[in-house]
């Protein structure tokens, strides 16, 4: 049946173009028009003007918000199956369409187009596979033909040094989630046919919430091609096709139910929502469930600059998280501040925190005043920072030696063996930070045994980081009695 | 109320969440990468939307998105990440699509590594992309402002139609401090320009196409005036012991922090000096700091790049005084006393009076 009246999810008049306009701006012969009036059609049919958003691409249908009388979103070269997937996170009913050039999808575009497939997107892809790059004047396209002269290859295109045409929808077609991917081609009637119906498909799977499909058109650009709009139709189905098969990949809407059970699974979990929460509750959320106790109003008799370190795994890092936190319940300034990065994978690991009653500086410590040494290499790396006067206390089951220093006070502590001997070689930090918090008498250490429970992540290790605390009071009075 | 201590970057998340964001798409990078942890744990279990996106490319463009759609929405990056989005930035500048991007500073050129720098100043400040185009950008010093710039940022955009970014650094980003939690929710509203499929919106495109130089001059011209409107309304700074000092200490980020420490030093021990930070680093306080040039102070401004700011600093005071640069590169951080030696040293060369200020 041929419609003579434009489909109403046109414009009437291309006004976007200009005044009156009621042309559009292809050329003579090109397959964007006739795609153009498909898509339209089949939105019509379908009664989803309203809920269109059309994404256009960069390449000769950069315009096509000039013609769809639908929602429009122009996007940049080759992104729009991400703006696609932007649009269709925060619209659940919106149709989302994406249409896209050889250039856009194929060349510049592939990462997008291969991961929005993946995640399987509720969203109709339209590929319009024309072998060039119309808009900018005939240039090779991945999809540019063994042989084929274009602007960049004014010899032909040579496959040693440019590879062989790309095959999209056999590459889609390797993707796991997408429910329908089919090849069609506007060389012939019938084939023009074929593509009315694949078009249709992909919305309706859409509307019916299916999941992604991918149609790829082959189409003509009797300009670049420097053919007669008969010489192109002639030329798709002599070369064209041959290199790109005209056939459906996947049809997994058709049975009702996705043939894939991969797919399956993917529905399994995108179908479960979690409600939107109101303010009140995500106030809540956010607030945590620890909140820290407000102890007291401490006054420091000097800024604590604390420097802990040992290797990864020995707990330096919520080391100090327990102290900064303790510095926040009695109501002094408190900052922390990690090494991170690869420098933590397998070796040292260091935390800087600085309690202090004043609003805190530069949260880095050049010269600590306290050094918690968890392992040699921290107390070789550190010890010489400490300023005179400061403390030193050692992890005296994992260092051998000494510290070199005269002007600073040290404190041996073998803070695993005690740990092991509780059953919990991870809290030896728990015990440095004990002993330094009774010996420079920096608040009560029943502050610390307030915060344990807010601070360590797994609640069943709290009662042992208690019983920890006390076990490294015990070892601090004997050798206090020394 | 309660406070929580927690990384910058995870602050990040808090002041989004309050400030109405509801799509977060991001791509991991150290030093940035809590924010997208926080953001996948909170925006989830909020029933907002988190998605990993493939890379910052397709983060940017998802945003581009989800903003057309009318959404609050928001990514977070480290250099690396923001080179990639450097065309995404462009087109919402041109399609004026709200937008929030957290750049977690790195050191660079390349892979560079994972220690702060400033030197995206020019690449955010500066805008990033092509064409004429400016961003909001926010110099956040502490995790209470990584959460309460981000939340401003929401707002702020959606007024302006314009991105906003937050300029933190690796350490801004890594430490962990008290932060209150705002008690109240901002939430976005509809918005006439934006998609929402639906019949009300149908005529609605984004685009930043105009075909015609007119009409393309006409809307940067536009622009121009949005920008300099932001220079009206939404200049925020900070400053400390200006009036009496010799020497003013100009820094953002972690160095103003830095920078704080030294004048509280330094004051202490008679020196005049004074403290000024830009808190938006575009709109520029330049009006602010040609008043502290117009009283003859020296400026010395702190960076941890080859002194981007400097050259605004500069372009500000017209030559009406003494600009002095402080910039280490690389990741390396100066230690407090480095800097206040080198601002003593400075007071002297340049012959005015060093002690006699108050606290
Ligand atoms: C980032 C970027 N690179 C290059 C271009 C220039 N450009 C515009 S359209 C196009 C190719 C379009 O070809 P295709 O996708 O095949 O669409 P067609 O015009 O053939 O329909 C290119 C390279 C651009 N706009 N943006
Ligand atoms: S250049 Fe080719 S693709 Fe572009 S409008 Fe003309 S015929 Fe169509």
């Amino acid at each position: 049946m041929i419609k003579h009246q434009k489909p109403a999810a046109f414009y009437d008049t291309f006004e976007r173009k200009e005044p009156e306009a009621v042309s559009t701006h292809y050329c003579p012969g090109c397959g964007h028009g006739t795609v153009h009036k498909l898509i339209a059609e089949a939105v019509d049919d379908l009664g989803i003007k309203d809920r269109v958003i059309f994404h256009s691409p960069v390449g000769c249908s950069v315009f096509a918000y000039y013609y769809f009388d639908t929602g429009n979103i122009q996007c940049s070269h080759g992104r729009a199956p991400a703006v696609a997937t932007g649009v269709r996170r925060v619209h659940k009913d919106a149709i989302v369409i994406s249409y896209q050039g050889d250039g856009d999808l194929a060349g510049i575009g592939t990462s997008e187009i291969i991961h929005a497939a993946n995640r399987g997107e509720n969203i109709t892809v339209f590929f319009v596979n024309n072998a060039i790059y119309g808009m900018t004047g005939g240039q090779m396209a991945p999809t540019t033909l063994q042989g084929q002269k274009t602007l960049t290859t004014p010899t032909g295109r040579d496959a040693g040094r440019d590879g062989l045409p790309i095959g999209m929808a056999e590459i889609i077609n390797a993707v796991s989630s997408p429910v329908y991917i089919e090849r069609v081609t506007l060389s012939s009637a019938k084939g023009v046919l074929k593509t009315r119906k694949a078009v249709r498909k992909g919305l309706k799977y859409q509307v019916e919430g299916r999941g992604f499909s991918f149609i790829e058109i082959l189409s003509p650009c009797p300009v670049n091609w420097k053919m007669t709009p008969v010489e192109s139709r002639q030329w798709m189905s002599d070369k064209l096709e041959p290199v790109f098969p005209v056939t459906c990949f996947r049809d997994a809407g058709s049975t009702g139910n996705p043939i894939d059970s991969r797919l399956d699974v993917h529905k399994a979990i995108a179908s479960e929502e979690i409600p939107f929460m109101n303010d009140k509750e995500l106030i809540t959320l956010l607030n945590g469930d620890s909140p820290i106790p407000n102890i007291e109003i401490l006054q420091l008799e000097e800024d604590q600059l604390v420097k802990i370190a040992g290797f990864g795994g020995q707990g330096v890092l919520s080391c100090g998280t327990l102290l900064a936190k303790c510095g926040i319940a009695e109501g002094i300034h408190a900052s922390w501040l990690p090494s991170y990065g690869p420098e933590m994978r397998g070796g040292k690991a260091y935390a800087s925190v600085i309690l202090s009653n004043d609003e805190i500086g530069s949260p880095v410590i050049d010269d600590p005043n306290v050094l918690l040494a968890m392992n040699g290499p921290s107390l070789d790396a550190f010890e010489n920072d400490v300023v005179p006067g400061g403390l030193i206390v050692v992890n005296s089951s994992i260092i051998t030696r000494k510290v070199f220093r005269d002007d600073v006070a040290v404190l041996y502590i073998p803070a695993t063996d005690i740990a092991a001997g509780e059953d919990l070689v991870a809290a030896a930090n728990v015990i440095l930070l004990t002993v330094y918090l009774r010996y420079k008498r920096v608040m009560p250490i029943e502050t610390l045994k307030k915060i344990i429970p807010v601070s360590v992540n797994r609640k069943e290790f709290v009662a042992a980081n208690l019983r920890i605390v006390d076990k490294a009071l015990e070892y601090y009075e004997t050798i206090s009695q020394l | 109320m309660s406070r929580i201590l927690m990384k910058g970057n995870e602050a990040v998340i808090h002041g989004a969440l309050t400030g109405g964001a509801t799509h977060f798409f991001g791509y991991p990078i150290t030093p940035a990468s809590e924010i997208a942890q926080a953001a996948a744990k909170y925006f989830t279990a909020s029933g907002r939307t988190f998605l990993q996106a493939e890379s910052e490319i397709a983060a940017i463009n998802m945003i581009y998105g989800a903003s057309s759609a009318g959404a609050r929405t928001m990514t977070a990056t480290s250099g690396p990440g923001l080179s990639l989005m450097a065309e995404g930035l462009s087109y919402l500048a041109g399609a004026e699509l709200p937008a929030v991007v957290v750049d977690v500073q790195r050191a660079g050129p390349g892979l560079g590594n994972i220690w702060p720098e400033q030197s995206d100043y020019n690449a955010t400040v500066k805008g990033g992309g092509h064409g004429n185009y400016s961003n909001i950008v926010f110099a956040p010093n502490s995790a209470q402002e990584m959460c309460d710039m981000t939340r401003k940022a929401f707002s702020l955009t959606d007024t302006y139609r314009m991105t906003a970014i937050i300029l933190s650094d690796a350490y801004i980003g890594q430490m962990m401090e008290p932060v209150d939690i705002p008690e109240t929710v901002i939430s976005g509203e509809r918005k006439e320009w934006a998609v929402y499929g639906d019949a009300k919106s149908r005529g609605n495109l984004i685009t930043s196409i105009l075909m015609k130089p007119l009409e393309m001059s006409n809307h940067n011209e536009h622009l121009q005036h949005k920008y300099r409107q932001l220079e009206e309304d939404c200049v925020e700074y900070e400053e400390y012991g200006t009036e009496d000092a010799d020497i003013v200490m100009t820094a953002f980020g972690i160095c103003s922090r830095l920078c704080h420490t030294v004048t509280m030093i330094m004051r202490k021990e008679g020196y005049k000096v004074g403290f000024f930070r830009p808190k938006t680093l575009f709109p520029f306080p330049g009006k602010a700091i040609k008043r502290l040039a117009e009283m003859n102070k020296t400026l010395a401004v702190v960076e941890l790049n080859t002194g981007m700011m400097a050259d605004d600093v500069e372009l500000s005071v017209h030559g009406c005084s003494e600009i002095l640069r402080y910039n280490w590169l690389g990741g390396i951080v100066p230690t407090v006393k480095e800097l206040a030696e080198r601002v003593a040293a400075d007071l002297k060369k340049s012959g005015k009076s060093r002690k006699g200020g108050n606290v």
